[in-house]
């Protein structure tokens, strides 16, 4: 892929390549006997792996083709495998830790593979890495397809990619060295996020500059999210993530907050984390797959309008509803709780407008099942959308808080809703950027469809379960005004929905290893086909009689 | 070019701009969302009225409702104390006897208190009371330090080798690590204390002699000359055949090897005085084959 890049490219990626491996050198010297001596040496590793990859293309002739008549799709299709390997590694470390909260013993009595390393791998790897890395790879397609312009750069699509894998890679074998800020979602230390920011950053420029270049008078909405994603997290990211490191030399840090501010700057991260990264950059990619695979317009550019607007300001102010009946003030906890159900109106509003144009479509619903993935994941962000509004009413919180029915609601929206339309999107674009016709095997995606679905539906009626009956035991006195159980008892009567949810669980990622496979089989084994009009253009300029040959 | 085109389908017209391929149409947004914007909009305002809402400089509006989170917990926590304290005053001050004859009293402690044991005893003696390695069982008749309520109410104050001042303090020595006996004269002895308990250690007669005045030399200070224990010094029985730590060849020699100081926490400051007897009552009843 790297013979694509012209010879000054691969210059400038070799003395990128040559930096990462000073710097992983010198964390490698310098934080020896500690974690950070071995994440030098990761970044090292993977500095030298791509070293090598660069250093295959430095000789070969210059790229033929004329750049200005197609769209570079090489760190897509490399954004979507990656994505996918995210995808069962992820998963499967969530099977493992719902297993051993069901079965403690198999956690084989090692450091590394407690509960509480192995349940971060699993959240970051499938937020970051499959959900981060679908979101670079569909939003580096999407942008060029709605702007009909190539990607302004070529060398930095590449450092965003990997150097995002990079940090996903720090992260989580951080986490089973025990390296982690302890802030949820925001685990790793301070090198990682110093990294994630340089990287964040080139990604946002990118991300501009490409949308400077459009042919296109308007920016398409699904770019609005993509934006509004990638700029929210920065801000997030930065904040959330100030630290003073104990020492240079090693992983250690002490954050910039304390006490009830601490857990507020968490909590408004954490909270915009699912707004910004699990729900807008999906949005993006719910508003460009959805129509373009119904073949039918968006129901309604107002709806459109108002549903992002709402969106966008109404999520930063709810966080705070994570900290109900804390040592958090109560006019904070009234704001997060008010604006968190304002919010539902321009939620529903989004999943609405994906429904409603869906009308003319619904045969095709019935019929495909690429499409069915992303009709129903805008019902299940519909459905947490709802859950999550009302769960964030005080009194609803005070059942529901530090209950399951939390782990429920999130893995309503991670299962149904972000890894739907996901999955739903990886099968409507592998076809066309590999060129082939279909993808290798439409029974597999209909049973990745059931199995998705199905496990989804059994996770979260388990947790529902598990997380009212635990929620009321906590709060069930007896008579004599005393508690009716002990902690131990909620668990004997959580027992059976662990053991539910494994299961769940496990055919969610049945199905996505079904999908890896027929992702690979598409690209090794469907019949090729070239796809009619897919290059881009000035959409009021005449159109090239002829793409050129790649 | 802005075509605008209508949607044979639903009669709108499109906005007239076209994303490879994708149109979108004009539709006005429906009532109903409006209404709910609505709806929501002054709940949320008629919210902020009533209840603690918005900062000021010093201050935040503190609602018409004058309601406060921390005055709510307070009033709440003060009545559930109120309702407990009708009959727990009277647990804190009757004897364990008393309270086990007046069947009022003994309705709240049987509602009270297994959920009590459950979140502060069953980490370590086991949800059913029935210990494990390393922590005692308390349903047999086996006390390190007796089972009369007296010793069962002091022992759940002070706590076993816990930071308390009158905490019970025992530690069995590490004869093997401290070089008091070797690991052949370990293993005898270990013999001899098997055959303590009635188990057939498959040692000669010999042996067990040996292991006899090894015993007599070196263990019968603390757990007496028939190894029958001695509760004052918290020294366990050797001839009862129940075990802490286990009567396996193994574990006999890893304890004798290493020593053993178990650990108790103290629950004075951690439990009320009426709760520790709660607990008690509790833990008799256990071993005199009670509920459970």
């Amino acid at each position: 892929m790297m013979e694509r890049l012209t010879g000054a490219e691969r210059q400038i990626a070799l003395m990128i390549c040559v930096v990462m491996a000073t710097v992983g050198l010198v964390m490698a010297a310098a934080g020896r006997g500690d974690p950070m001596g071995s994440h030098g040496a990761i970044v090292l590793i993977a500095a030298g792996i791509t070293t090598f990859f660069v250093l295959r293309a430095i000789g070969e002739p210059e790229p033929a083709e004329d750049r200005t008549v197609n769209y570079y799709d090489d760190p897509t299709k490399a954004g979507l495998v990656i994505a996918l390997f995210w995808a069962v590694v992820g998963m499967g470390m969530g099977v493992w830790v719902a297993a051993q909260l069901a079965w403690p013993d198999l956690r084989f009595d090692a450091a590394w593979s407690s509960f509480g390393r192995i349940r971060p791998v699993h959240t970051s790897g499938v937020i970051f890495g499959f959900g981060g890395n679908a979101l670079i790879a569909t939003s580096y397609h999407v942008m060029q397809r709605t702007s009909r312009a190539r990607l302004a750069g070529h060398v930095s699509p590449w450092f965003v990619l990997l150097g995002f894998n990079l940090f996903c890679i720090v992260a989580a074998s951080g986490y089973l060295m025990g390296v982690t800020q302890s802030k949820e979602y925001a685990e790793p230390e301070w090198y990682a996020d110093i990294w994630l920011v340089i990287v964040w950053v080139v990604y946002f420029v990118l991300y501009i500059r490409t949308l400077a270049r459009r042919n296109e008078p308007h920016i398409y909405v699904a770019n609005w999210y993509y934006m509004a994603f990638i700029l929210v997290v920065a801000i997030l990211h930065i904040v959330n993530n100030l630290a003073v490191p104990a020492s240079l030399t090693g992983a250690k840090s002490y954050s910039a907050f304390a006490g009830v501010q601490d857990a507020m700057t968490q909590w408004w991260y954490g909270h915009n984390a699912v707004a910004f990264f699990l729900t807008a950059g999906f949005l993006g990619m719910l508003y460009y797959f959805l129509p373009k695979r119904a073949e039918r317009p968006i129901y309604s550019y107002r709806l459109s309008i108002l549903s992002f607007w709402g969106i966008v300001f109404f999520y930063i102010w709810a966080g705070s509803h994570h900290l109900h009946y804390t040592a958090l003030p109560q006019w904070v906890q009234t704001l997060g709780m008010t604006f968190s159900v304002m919010l539902l109106v321009p939620s529903w509003a989004s999943a609405g407008n994906a429904l409603m144009t869906l009308n003319g479509a619904w045969h095709k619903v019935r019929d495909d099942a690429t499409l069915r993935f992303m009709m129903v994941a805008a019902v299940f962000y519909g459905l947490s959308t709802f859950e999550g509004s009302f769960m964030a009413v005080r009194a609803v919180n005070s059942l529901s808080h530090y209950t399951d029915w939390t782990v429920g609601h999130v893995h309503a929206g991670a299962m149904g809703w972000v890894a739907l339309i996901t999955f739903g999107s990886i099968y409507s674009v592998v076809p066309l950027l590999w060129k082939r016709e279909t993808m290798y095997s439409w029974k597999l995606v209909e049973w990745h469809f059931w199995l998705a679905l199905a496990g989804t539906v059994i996770y979260v009626f388990a947790m529902w379960n598990s997380g009212i009956i635990q929620g009321l035991m906590w709060r069930t006195y007896t008579e004599s005004g005393t508690l009716a159980y002990s902690f131990t008892d909620t668990l004997v009567a959580m027992h059976p929905y662990y053991v539910a949810r494994a299961c769940g669980g496990a055919l969610f990622l049945t199905g996505a290893i079904l999908a890896a496979y027929n992702v690979y089989m598409t690209i090794r084994h469907a019949p090729e086909k070239r796809p009619e009009r897919d290059y881009p253009t000035s959409s009021e300029a005449t159109e090239p009689p002829v793409p050129a040959a790649e | 070019m802005s075509v605008k085109e209508r949607d044979p389908l639903t009669g709108h017209q499109t906005t007239g701009h076209e994303w490879n391929g994708i149109t979108e149409l004009n539709t006005r947004v429906p009532r109903a969302v409006w209404f709910f914007i609505i709806v929501t909009h002054i709940w949320a305002l008629v919210y902020w009225v009533l209840m603690p809402a918005w900062p000021l400089v010093n201050t935040y509006t503190r609602g018409l409702l004058g309601i406060d989170q921390q005055e709510q917990v307070e009033e709440r926590v003060a009545a559930a104390d109120a309702t407990r304290g009708i009959w727990a005053d009277q647990i804190a001050a009757l004897p364990l006897d008393k309270i086990r004859d007046d069947t009022l009293l003994m309705a709240h402690v049987e509602r009270t208190a297994p959920a009590l044991f459950g979140d502060n005893c069953a980490a370590c003696h086991g949800s059913r009371a029935k210990g494990g390695p390393g922590y005692p069982s308390l349903v047999d008749d086996a006390w390190l330090w007796g089972g009369d309520d007296e010793t069962i109410l002091e022992t759940l104050r002070v706590g076993i080798n816990s930071p308390h001042p009158d905490t019970r303090y025992a530690e069995m020595l590490a004869f093997g690590r401290d070089g008091m006996l070797d690991r052949d004269q370990i293993r005898v002895v270990a013999d001899y204390v098997q055959s303590l308990a009635g188990l057939d250690s498959g040692a000669s007669p010999e042996r067990l002699e040996e292991g006899a005045a090894l015993f007599a030399d070196n263990c019968s200070s603390c757990h007496g000359e028939d190894g029958a224990g001695m509760q004052d010094l918290g020294a366990p029985n050797l001839t009862d055949n129940y075990w802490i730590y286990g009567g396996s060849d193994e574990a006999l020699f890893e304890t004798i090897y290493g020593g053993r100081q178990g650990w108790m926490p103290a629950w004075e400051n951690r439990l009320t005085g009426a709760q520790r007897k709660l607990l008690a009552i509790y833990i008799t009843s256990l071993a005199d084959g009670g509920p459970q």
